[in-house]
């Protein structure tokens, strides 16, 4: 149904993101379910809210703005999903480098919905968050004073056009992994933008695809460019999953308040999983010569990414953090004459309407 | 993404740009479905960002934004009281009555 939608070559990622997109649609069917099943309202008047919030979760129901939250989650909800909104946001810049030297017509067209779409994804999560008491305005500054974080993914440069594939696979399917359990999330509006953000990656995901495809079965030049694309991009994709499960701070609590469904380690394990096979049917070399299938634990056995770069890379070392912030920061001051003119265009006409009112 | 909670009372009034909710009629024949929220200075605007927000896919046939300070909501929160009037009206439903065998068209 959606329009840009292409299938990909020899169906390679077919089977893969139809599974994923089949458990969106469950989750999508979840929600549903779990609203007919559910004619609970809220506390009665004597209530323990703790406990009636417990049950809620429990119960697989969704918890919405209105209702009572203990004061942890919605903390904890606010900083996951501002941090979700500005990843988008960041994001749209190492593939926006690539939009004016994209290399046909067709391919600049794919790569502005691409990255419209990554601009409608951090609206949708930045709405999300205010339903949390939390307003836009604070949300941008927090991002722009650096007090709020965006995936360290975001902070590597695109250097060739195969890197907008490489992009597109591995940054947008490791993204896709993540997020497919979102849609699950106890918090109401971030499981439903989730839903609406995961519909729309699968596009993401194949156009990347579509890319690195056609390199790699194009000139030597072409797939040496394609090669070394995934050369850079496969560690950092898989560091997007955060620490290992020893490392990982917030993780227990955000299980057991039905945020988080999965571990960093089994996602990090399921996006390996996925991409060998993909990898094969594009002809391109995964770098890590320690991959091998574990017949024993039905799961491929592969190099762990570095996690000291990941911690480097959150703290602003990475080789583009300074780049991104400097960029949002001067396109956000750029931008403000144009709010100011259409807040005073909004001001004069409301003044219009009252002198006619009169 | 759009009701606001308890403690945003007054819904993202951001310096320049209030808040709007956004319902859109997918298809002929349905009615306008809540979808999201956006910001924006005025009602215009309001649209076009929500044509170019929630209707890329061509999701939809009409759209409303509405501000959303002028949504009046049930109580602060879903608490039961305000529908319990409801509650014990059982005999509003058909399913309450029992029919004679034999009845037809009933
Ligand atoms: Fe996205
Ligand atoms: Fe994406």
């Amino acid at each position: 149904m959606y329009g840009n939608d292409f299938s990909a070559p020899n169906g390679a990622t077919d089977e893969a993101s139809g599974g994923l997109l089949g458990e969106v649609e469950a989750a999508e069917a979840e929600l549903r379910a779990a609203a007919a099943r559910g004619r609970r309202g809220g506390p009665a008047p004597d209530e323990d809210l703790a406990a009636y919030f417990a049950e809620v979760v429990d119960a697989e129901q969704k918890i919405e703005p209105r209702d009572w939250m203990p004061d942890a989650y919605r903390r904890t909800l606010i900083r996951q999903i501002a941090q979700h909104a500005h990843s988008e946001i960041i994001g749209m810049q190492p593939e926006g480098n690539w939009i004016s030297r994209a290399p046909s017509l067709k391919r600049k067209a794919i790569l502005l919905a691409k990255v419209q779409d990554e601009a409608g994804h951090g609206l949708y999560l930045y709405a999300a968050a205010e339903t949390l008491g939390i307003s836009r305005d604070e949300l941008v500054q927090l991002l722009l004073d650096g007090r709020q974080k965006y995936s360290s993914i975001f902070n590597y440069p695109t250097l060739s056009w195969a890197d907008v594939g490489a992009i597109g696979w591995l940054v947008d399917g490791a993204a896709i992994v993540n997020q497919v359990p979102l849609c699950r999330c106890s918090y109401g509006p971030y499981a439903r933008a989730m839903i609406r953000v995961c519909k729309e990656e699968s596009f993401h995901q194949r156009q990347g695809y579509e890319i690195l495809h056609t390199l790699a079965h194009g000139t030597p030049a072409q797939q040496a460019m394609a090669q070394d694309s995934v050369d850079r991009w496969w560690y950092p994709s898989l560091a997007m999953f955060g620490p290992p499960d020893g490392d990982s701070t917030h993780s227990a609590q955000s299980m057991a308040w039905k945020i988080k469904r999965f571990s960093n380690d089994d996602l990090r394990q399921r996006f390996v999983d996925m991409c060998v096979q993909q990898a094969e049917i594009l002809g391109l070399r995964i770098p890590d010569a320690d991959l091998r299938w574990n017949d024993e634990r039905q799961a491929y056995d592969y190099t762990q990414p570095d996690y000291d770069e990941l911690m480097q890379v959150i703290s602003g070392d990475g080789p583009c953090n300074r780049e991104r912030m400097a960029h949002r920061r001067a396109a956000h001051a750029d931008g403000a004459w144009v709010r100011e003119a259409a807040a005073a265009y909004a001001a004069k006409r409301a003044g219009q309407k009252e002198t006619v009112a009169a | 993404m759009s009701e606001r909670s308890e403690q945003a009372k007054q819904p993202g009034m951001t310096s320049h740009s209030p808040l709007w909710e956004v319902f859109v009629r997918a298809r002929r024949g349905l009615s306008h479905t809540h979808v999201g929220s956006l910001h924006a200075p005025d009602a215009e605007l309001a649209l076009r960002n929500a044509r170019d927000l929630y209707t890329r896919r061509q999701e939809g046939v009409s759209i409303w934004v509405v501000p959303a300070g002028a949504i009046t909501a049930s109580s602060p929160d879903e608490k039961d009281a305000f529908f319990d009037p409801a509650a014990d009206k059982v005999y509003r439903h058909p399913t309450f009555y029992e029919v004679p065998d034999g009845v037809a068209h009933l």
